[in-house]
């Protein structure tokens, strides 16, 4: 058993309001650069649609991630061989107009232009070219669906639903859709690392966190390629492929990384998660359905003896261990089985886990004659005369399960590799979660019920309590576990601390040996 | 005449050998960052296709066989001692030579008519496509007019070179041959003399050590076992990551 730690994400994904904020966070800080102008590192989708870069989840397109060809798994696109054979064009790179053409606006025109009978305009100019483009698309250009279902018929998870079944959902009054923040993952078999033939990525051992050693990288552009979740991006202008770099430099410092420090949903929980090394590739090699629980079985407990014993020789940190055990990614993750990743059958292993959204799971609307209840309404009262009743009832508890508005299939097709029952095991938690809650707080659930579901859910009361805790009320530090990162140890075995006195401020600033 | 082959042939191969070792070792230790070529295929991605993969792939071949009759002259010779194994080597060659060319040209249009390229391009570009334009018409006009090149590239160039490396250059046939030779000759020196300066360096740092390295990789900023281990001796050594 080789115990290493690694910094885990989970996106609560029924919290979250779409609103962008993480991108700007991100944005700020990072990507406002000239040739990074077109990167969101960390990005908001509409699901269902085509995403950014547009359609990046279809690997018969990008040809990013693992599979499994007789029993072992390669990269799809990229690798050894046809890495190297490629290295003169990369046949699967996404292009620019994939992504946008980053563009701004002429302002200055507004106040300078000379007096005429128009208007003045601010006109869009490419931040390519800086000649005036037509804007042809931007980030998230399917915000909403943009009032249109085709960039939800687009997506490729749809394949697997048939096209009657598509259609029955995009009829405007059943449309649903979701957000789905996505960053780097942070994988435990990350495809970028094993696809960069500089070896200009690499894993940090301390934390996982996947980083690019922009000295090194020399823009052979395989990692664009061989990320599935195209996470990783080519700088036109410096000639180097950059990515989330999960704030490395904030969480060092104790600081929850600017997107999650600014969700407004607070959807993001950050924390360590105890793994084993060693059954890496097996975790990754297994079957297509097996492979979520492979996943969480390389997992491990961070209160089981021998895992803590093993960490310790391994050399991990007291305080990283007492992390892992509040952290609220193992929570969610292990202890409640109520986060899963997002395509798992791209066998990288990511970090990044997400609590599958039930909210359109609720409701179904019904076309009723309101006739009679509306002649009961004081006449001057402002009446609705539409006919279609938002029902949020069920008979029964988990009937509705089946013939929801959103497809289970879809959210499988996202979330498990097409597993159904795992989603619904999920949904089951999370909706008893509240049946319970309603209990508590309304009342006007029976006890009868609410232990019914319960027990269907497999959880208890007291889980139940748990859950609605850290979902609905977590505080900050319960949100962002961060481990110390012990600098301090790292730099006493570097270099004798007496020397680096005097070495900045007023001290002596040069150096004092000769020659070579 | 005497003066430019003397500058050509032995003073201009010494300059661009010195440039070309002191500039890229400079630029490898102090420009680490610009060291490769900076790819515009995520501006233009379908032209790229025609110029590069017919470029890359003919100035490779090219660039061994050049290799192989500077190395191994004897076997190249008793390769050519029947005429049909000639006839293979040359019509070869030359088929690369003409997808070099071609790949060039399309390199070049590509780079001057796309609009997008505009931004990433500078004029160590152009310069560079002139010369390698330059020089691979100059290599197939010499292959196609004084045949045959495989040959007596063995017999008078290598000899030549060798004497170049050995510090003893000697020029007297070389000096002999027809200009565009002598043009062709200098040329390669230019080009080795400008690789510092320009994109070209990304061909020294092709990454053949992917082959052989694990696919996966963890960097640790310090040994962790060793940081925390009471037996660590206390040095002003940085432990090596693992």
């Amino acid at each position: 058993m080789d115990v290493r730690s690694q910094i885990a994400m989970v996106f609560h994904l029924d919290k979250c309001i779409g609103c962008h904020t993480c991108s700007i966070a991100c944005k700020n800080i990072w990507t406002d650069r000239k040739g990074a102008e077109y990167m969101w590192w960390n990005n908001v989708e509409t699901k269902p649609g085509t995403g950014y870069p547009t359609k990046w989840d279809d690997q018969e397109i990008y040809k990013g991630g693992w599979e499994k060809r007789n029993g072992k798994i390669h990269l799809k696109g990229t690798g050894k061989r046809r890495g190297l054979t490629n290295i003169f064009y990369n046949p699967n790179l996404p292009v620019i107009d994939d992504y946008y053409e980053p563009f701004t606006y002429k302002y200055l025109d507004l106040i300078e232009s000379p007096e005429g009978d128009d208007q003045p305009t601010a006109r869009p100019v490419s931040l390519v070219t800086g000649k005036p483009i037509d804007i042809k698309m931007g980030p998230n250009w399917d915000d909403d669906l943009s009032g249109t279902p085709d960039y939800a018929r687009n997506d490729p998870n749809m394949k697997n639903i048939s096209p009657e079944e598509q259609e029955v959902m995009f009829q405007l009054e059943k449309m649903a859709f979701f957000y789905l923040p996505r960053i780097c993952n942070h994988c435990l078999n990350p495809a970028c690392v094993a696809s960069c033939p500089s070896g200009a990525i690499y894993k940090r051992g301390e934390d996982g966190i996947v980083l690019i050693n922009q000295e090194v990288c020399r823009a052979w552009r395989m990692c664009v390629t061989a990320c599935p979740y195209k996470k990783s991006y080519f700088n036109w202008h410096t000639g180097k492929s950059e990515k989330c770099i999960l704030c490395y430099p904030r969480i060092e410092a104790g600081l929850a990384p600017a997107c999650m420090h600014s969700c407004v949903g607070r959807i993001r929980y950050l924390g360590v998660l105890l793994y084993d090394a060693d059954r890496i590739e097996q975790a990754a090699s297994a079957d297509e359905k097996d492979l979520v629980a492979s996943q969480l079985d390389i997992i491990l407990d961070p209160f089981d003896e021998t895992v803590i014993a093993a960490a310790k020789k391994n050399g991990i940190a007291d305080s990283t261990l007492h992390a892992a055990q509040f952290s609220p990614v193992y929570k969610f993750v292990k202890q409640w089985g109520l986060a899963l990743p997002l395509h798992p059958e791209f066998r990288t292993l990511p970090m990044l886990f997400y609590v599958p959204p039930l909210l359109p799971v609720m409701a179904t609307v019904k076309k009723v004659d309101n006739t009679e209840q509306l002649e009961k309404i004081n006449p001057a009262a402002k009446k609705w005369n539409d006919e279609w009743l938002y029902d949020t009832s069920t008979k029964e508890l988990w009937g509705t399960l089946d013939q929801i508005r959103f497809p289970l299939k879809y959210i499988a097709s996202l979330f498990s590799a097409g597993d159904e029952e795992m989603i619904k095991d999920k949904w089951r938690k999370l909706m008893a979660v509240r049946i319970h809650r309603r209990r508590v707080t309304v009342g006007d659930v029976s006890n009868e019920k609410a232990e019914v579901t319960l027990r269907d859910a497999g959880i208890d009361a007291a889980t139940a309590d748990a859950i609605y805790a850290l979902t609905s009320l977590p505080k900050f530090e319960e949100r962002f576990v961060i481990p110390a990162a012990h600098r301090e140890q790292a730099i006493e075995m570097m270099d004798f601390t007496g020397d680096t006195k005097g070495d900045t401020g007023f001290g002596i600033k040069s150096k004092v040996k000769r020659g070579i | 005449m005497t003066y430019l082959d003397n500058f050509l042939l032995i003073a201009l191969p010494y300059i661009a050998l010195a440039v070309f070792l002191i500039g890229t070792i400079y630029r490898y230790t102090n420009r680490k960052f610009q060291f490769s070529s900076l790819s515009s295929q995520f501006l233009e991605g379908r032209k790229l296709f025609y110029g590069s993969i017919p470029f890359h792939w003919g100035v490779l071949f090219i660039f061994l066989g050049h290799l192989i009759a500077f190395s191994i002259p004897r076997s190249v010779l008793a390769w050519n001692s029947q005429p049909l194994r000639l006839m293979i080597l040359e019509i070869t060659a030359f088929i690369f030579g003409i997808s070099m060319l071609v790949g060039l040209i399309n390199l070049f249009i590509r780079r001057l008519t796309t609009s997008r390229l505009k931004p990433v391009t500078n004029i160590m570009d152009y310069v560079i496509y002139t010369l390698l334009i330059l020089q691979t018409f100059a290599g197939l006009w010499i292959a196609y007019n004084f045949r045959w090149g495989s040959s007596w590239f063995s017999t008078l160039l290598t000899p030549y070179l060798y004497s170049v490396f050995r510090l003893d250059p000697d020029i007297t046939a070389v000096s002999l041959l027809p200009w565009t030779v002598k043009l062709h000759i200098a040329g390669a020196y230019i080009i080795i003399g400008i690789i510092p300066f320009s994109r070209l360096v990304h061909l020294l740092v092709l990454p053949l050590n992917y082959l052989w390295r694990p696919y996966q990789q963890v960097m640790w900023y310090w040994n962790k076992k060793k940081v925390r281990s009471k037996d660590t001796p206390w040095s002003l050594q940085r432990p090596k990551n693992t």
